[in-house]
């Protein structure tokens, strides 16, 4: 089982909401489209289903190609950010309403909704009507019946933007274990890279209707391919710098810092990413060095501190563990991990780790 | 928490008592004093306690013109819901259909209730009217003005030409409110347009639809210059609804104690329907 498209394109009169995308998602996979709001991952979500036709290209499924099959005949699923259920449809009715349709038995029915309401903790409500859940449940109500039809293709639109942060975390925790042992495909799009770390399988990042790249969710943030893609899988946002190296010492051009780096890489000038993770308080690491700074934010969030500073002319951002009280303003030093940082070439390319 | 005490705050709240005093205290007393009084001019009142209310209760004459009215009533909602729901249902949802919808359906809504009335009257007239006048050449032996039930069919006709579009823009309102995924999510299913509706239109239009029949039925309840222009209440009494019926009373007959009584009954008609209507709408918002 697979689902590709090839060269698929979407043009909405003389504005392109998707440029041409290639992609081969395999099956018992879950895959990732990381993106900011209105990067076109909906409307690829929305092609893959036979929701929305492509302008150009094609989009095959198991070696079939299914371009323009209406979304009825296609054995797919999808779960809303909205929480979308038949609002006077009680629990159980909406979690079989894909088999009724369809015609089940009512033995078999009873039988497959009671499994997916036990996985979603759903069972103790199953006379009650959406509108009596609370967010949450109203959302495992919507994953129940994607789930229930046992379909080819499940797909996922920020399933948790709109619950509130316990419940996100909760349910953030169950996903990946719901789709254990399916035989599907499932795609999950988020605008937030934490989401696509936690779930794990592929990512795909996307930025202004293009995909940038596609692997391995570890792959793609450990070595991305380029700038763009390492930008889309960075939050809080990732520094950037430019460096020169002569030998192997590198610098910044903006100040004096400077460290010792063993790549294999010709001398030049090249951009560097740094994760805010990696700039901290505290050292980390065998080779780190120190960076001044005017606080310009201190953000405390419990476990982790967010602390925006300026060197020069250029703003970092950095994120620590632990409380690191900081007032605005105070001049500071912090350190860089410089073993973590990602080289890049001119054309923005990553240049090659080893 | 300590209060300020200020008693002169009391003078801020006059112009408000002055107010309703005048346009509704005082006019409403007024019609309790007649109710319960005989007056023959010149200031004199005697007492006639319930006398008024009995007698109206009583009458055969008021049974009728309640009985129409109901009836006028609840055609009119019969028709104007469910039309209205599916001139809604095949509105454009966008593009330059949309505007010219939206004022094409305001049009009747903003015509005066008198002018509507003259129109309808001039429009249904046998010999000179559009309406009328074809009627009668297509062998229809239509005259509104003689035959109780062409007054009926051009005043209910009437009624919907000037209201449909009411429900039409509350339902047009209620169903762009449903978020574009629901319809997906059904299609996703395989849904019909039939299970659509039911399952997903109806009930994201409930709200609307129930302020739509509470809206429709306190107006056609009290409807009185449309079909007074139109038929005057006739031919006889056979379009005389309980407005007409009581201005007829009150200034016609000069009736002016059995008069008072009956605007209070009708009155309280009015209120007790909205209050259980209302009640009915707050529960079934509760539960939801």
């Amino acid at each position: 089982m697979s689902l590709e498209l090839k060269n698929v394109e979407k043009k909405v009169g003389i504005a392109t909401h998707i440029y041409p995308t290639s992609l081969k998602l395999e099956k018992n996979t879950i895959n990732v489209l990381l993106g900011s709001t209105l990067a076109g991952k909906t409307t690829l979500m929305q092609i893959m289903a036979g929701l929305d036709k492509p302008s150009s290209g094609e989009i095959w499924f198991n070696g079939e190609n299914v371009t323009g099959m209406k979304v009825q005949k296609r054995n797919c699923s999808m779960v809303y950010q909205q929480f979308i259920n038949y609002p006077n449809y009680t629990v159980y009715e909406n979690i079989a309403s894909p088999l009724t349709i369809t015609g089940v038995k009512t033995d078999e029915i009873k039988q497959r909704v009671g499994k997916v309401a036990e996985l979603l903790k759903l069972s103790a409500m199953l006379d009650k009507k959406p509108d009596e859940l609370s967010g949450g449940q109203q959302q495992r109500t919507a994953l129940a019946r994607a789930l229930v039809k046992d379909s080819d293709l499940i797909l996922l639109d920020e399933p948790l933007a709109n619950l509130d942060f316990k419940l996100r975390e909760e349910l953030r925790e169950e996903l990946p274990k719901l789709f254990e042992n399916r035989d599907c495909i499932v795609v999950y799009a988020t605008t937030e890279p934490s989401d696509a770390l936690m779930i794990g399988g592929n990512t795909a990042t996307i930025l202004e209707g293009k995909v940038i790249q596609y692997g391995k969710t570890l792959e793609v943030y450990n070595k991305p391919e380029n700038l763009i893609s390492a930008k889309v899988f960075s939050d809080p946002p990732m520094n950037i710098a430019e460096i020169t190296k002569i030998g192997d010492n590198c610098k910044f051009v903006n100040n004096n810092v400077q460290w010792k780096s063993f790549k294999k890489i010709k001398d030049g000038t090249y951009k560097i990413g740094i994760r805010p993770h990696n700039i901290t308080t505290y050292k980390e690491g065998n080779n780190s060095v120190e960076i001044n700074g005017k606080v310009q934010i201190s953000e405390l969030s419990g476990s982790e501190s967010l602390i925006h500073f300026t060197n020069g002319n250029l703003s970092w951002v950095s994120l620590s563990n632990g409380t690191q009280q900081k007032n605005v303003g105070e001049d500071t030093k912090l350190y860089m991990n410089t073993d973590e940082f990602l080289y890049f070439d001119q054309n923005n390319r990553l240049v090659n780790n080893g | 928490m300590n209060k300020t005490i200020n008693q002169k705050a009391w003078y801020f709240v006059i112009p408000v008592f002055i107010l309703v005093a005048f346009n509704a205290a005082i006019p409403l007393m007024t019609v309790v004093n007649y109710s319960f009084q005989e007056t023959f001019g010149n200031n004199v009142f005697a007492w006639e306690g319930t006398r008024w209310f009995k007698q109206i209760l009583l009458s055969e004459r008021f049974h009728a013109a309640l009985g129409r009215q109901i009836a006028f009533t609840f055609i009119i909602l019969l028709i104007q819901i469910p039309l209205g729901i599916a001139i809604a249902l095949t509105m454009p949802k966008k593009g330059w259909g949309v505007p010219v919808c939206l004022i094409l359906m305001s049009m009747p809504l903003l015509i005066p209730w008198n002018v509507v009335g003259a129109m309808w009257n001039i429009f249904a007239l046998p010999d000179i009217g559009f309406l009328g006048h074809s009627l009668n050449a297509l062998g229809f032996d239509y005259n509104f003005t003689q035959q109780p039930g062409d007054a009926w069919f051009t005043t209910i006709l009437m009624d919907v030409w000037h209201w449909t579009s009411l429900v039409v823009l509350l339902s047009y309102a209620g169903l762009n409110s449903i978020q574009p995924a629901y319809y997906q999510a059904a299609e996703i299913d395989g849904a019909s347009r039939w299970a659509t509706f039911r399952y997903i239109e109806l009930p994201k239009m409930k709200k609307v639809l129930t302020l739509a029949i509470l809206l429709r039925f306190m107006d056609s309840f009290m409807i009185y210059t449309e079909p007074f222009v139109l038929t005057g209440g006739g031919p006889g009494n056979t379009t005389a609804f309980l407005s007409i019926d009581l201005v007829k009373m009150a200034l016609g007959q000069f009736d002016l104690g059995p008069a008072a009584a009956m605007s209070l009954i009708y009155f309280f008609i009015v209120l007790l329907v909205c209050w259980v209507f209302y009640n009915l709408m707050m529960k079934n918002e509760a539960q939801s």
